[in-house]
């Protein structure tokens, strides 16, 4: 009775195991496909700055290249001048990207090849007689870079009078760019298959009117209101559409994608901003008269009540701002993270745990893209919906 | 975090932003939002004429039910109508045939009656016409024969003398 029970067992387990076994094998290849990407170039650099080492050995005391996780996650998440697509032979292969400069002499644009790979500002570049040096990725007048402390230099972003006017295509304006690209044919592919298609939706327009009607039914018409809901769902289906693409664009480990542009302050700080002038110039007369003229408050209470209610107008697009963006560069953090464990350790076999660590992460950031995207909008519509509000006093 | 240059940033990402924005808004997102909204309409209405012609289809199932009823009702007072027209018809002329039966028998007796009365007279007189002719026959015969006359005689008064 016992080995009947156990046998039967057995098989209960030996199917559950067979039951997907090929999906299984798949998702796990693909899943592994970006750490055969990290993990090569690595070694093979290492190996080629230990070549170099040990012919110089007798002459300089043996400079080893410790691995910093630190240094490779910022390399990850900050904006750059050339795109980084892998490392051949110690060599990175990078698109490099225009860099377009607004100097005390006017405008210069050259190629971010020009700096050969150096951000640790010795490099000086002479354009048209004007010499630049990059540091961190911030590109200064090479004689002004010299007057600068140390830490100057590493908050360089904010030395306006040392350094030109920076409007480069970088990496993540490329990516904005395509990604932007991608979704205008997208969604006018999408347009036109309405006009032929006058029945239910196929293909892409099935994929993605569900989201558009989420959009219109789940966000903007619960928090702005039945009656002013359709001026606003243009900006909402955007915001709701470009950070979605962009976080998921993020998330792929390979040019041309993984850029971090929804996990830069810069970027969601322009979209919290224009937010915040939506709301600002939708607010009607109910909206600005709680801000200046609280109701059911005495008007002595007003030099308390109207900074306060100033700061709650601006404190409702900050939270934007930070909240998009720490949520996805936390996300980026945390994977580059588990795959640095690999390097950390200096051994191959803590690969499939931190593999596993990271297909876990992955998914749930692709939960976290679409998730921030949702919030980001629902915030919008909701603070737009404040403005709009039709209140009626009792 | 290491911060870049932020006017590269902001300054493209506002440029993109509101050029997509404006594109999409045109091209996209007025066109689908148009679709989606026309199409919602069209399933309401399809929806709706569908409820409406439910309830004409049983309304008009209810009036046919009734028109059928009515149309029984009548055909039932129709035939029984008929039943008894027919029935009185029958009796009607029953009646008719046998009174005029009656009277022609009637006619027909007094017919035969008549008839044999003219029939009888007509014999008498034949009968008396005839009697006559063979007397005078007889009489004109015997009387032209003597002998045979005395003969007669003799043989009448010889059966006389018997009794």
């Amino acid at each position: 009775m016992q080995k009947i029970l156990k046998r039967k067992l057995d098989n209960n387990l030996i199917m559950v195991f067979s039951n997907k076994p090929v999906q299984f094998l798949l998702v796990a290849l693909v899943a592994s496909i970006p750490y055969f990407g990290f993990a090569n170039p690595a070694v093979d650099s290492l190996s080629v700055v230990n070549e170099p080492v040990a012919a110089h050995e007798a002459h300089a005391a043996p400079e080893k290249k410790e691995f910093n996780a630190t240094e490779l996650i910022n390399d990850h998440i900050k904006d750059s001048h050339e795109f980084h697509i892998a490392d051949w032979e110690g060599h990175p292969i990078s698109l490099y990207l225009p860099v377009i400069l607004w100097t005390n002499n006017g405008l210069e644009v050259f190629s971010a090849e020009a700096f050969h790979h150096d951000n640790t500002g010795e490099h000086v570049v002479d354009i048209n007689g004007q010499k630049f040096v990059r540091f961190n990725e911030v590109i200064f007048y090479a004689d002004k870079y010299e007057a600068l402390a140390k830490e100057q230099r590493e908050l360089g972003a904010f030395e306006f009078d040392a350094r030109p006017l920076d409007f480069s295509i970088t990496k993540n304006v490329f990516s904005m760019f395509m990604s932007a690209l991608v979704m205008f044919f997208l969604f006018l592919v999408v347009a036109r298959s309405y006009k032929k298609n006058q029945l239910a939706p196929k293909g892409l327009a099935g994929f993605l009117e569900p989201l558009v009607t989420f959009v219109r039914d789940d966000i903007a018409r619960p928090n702005i209101g039945e009656k002013q809901y359709a001026k606003y769902m243009p900006y909402l289906l955007t915001i709701f559409f470009f950070i979605w693409i962009n976080n998921l664009i993020g998330l792929i480990p390979f040019f041309p994608f993984s850029s971090n542009l929804t996990g830069n302050i810069y970027f969601t700080f322009v979209l919290a901003l224009i937010t915040f002038i939506v709301t600002t110039l939708s607010g009607n007369k109910d909206y600005w008269g709680h801000i200046f003229n609280t109701p059911g408050v005495p008007f002595w209470l007003a030099p308390i009540m109207i900074p306060v209610e100033i700061i709650g107008m601006l404190t409702k697009p900050f939270a934007l701002m930070i909240r998009l963006f720490a949520n996805i560069t936390a996300g980026h953090i945390i994977i580059l993270s588990l795959v640095s464990l690999i390097f950390i350790f200096e051994t191959v076999w803590i690969s499939p745990i931190s593999g596993a660590f990271v297909l876990f992460m992955s998914v749930l950031e692709m939960l976290v893209a679409a998730l921030q995207a949702y919030v980001f909008t629902l915030l919008s519509a909701l603070f737009i919906g404040q403005a709009v509000a039709e209140h009626d006093h009792h | 975090m290491q911060l870049t240059s932020p006017e590269s940033l902001i300054f493209w990402t506002t440029i993109i932003f509101v050029v997509f924005f404006i594109l999409l808004r045109k091209f996209a997102w007025k066109p689908i939002l148009g679709a989606v909204q026309s199409r919602e309409e069209s399933i309401n209405n399809a929806l709706a004429s569908a409820e409406s012609a439910r309830l004409e289809m049983l309304n008009l199932t209810a009036s046919n039910e009734r028109i059928l009823q009515e149309a029984r009702v009548e055909r039932d007072a129709l035939l029984k109508e008929a039943r008894e027209m027919r029935e009185k018809m029958i009796a009607d002329s029953k009646a008719e045939a046998q009174a005029q039966g009656e009277r022609m028998i009637e006619q027909a007796k007094t017919a035969i009656a008549a008839e044999k009365n003219a029939a009888m007279a007509e014999l008498k007189s034949q009968v008396s016409t005839l009697s006559l002719d063979i007397a005078e026959k007889l009489l004109k015969n015997e009387l032209s024969n003597k002998e045979a006359q005395t003969k007669l005689v003799e043989n009448m008064l010889g059966d006389v003398k018997l009794n």
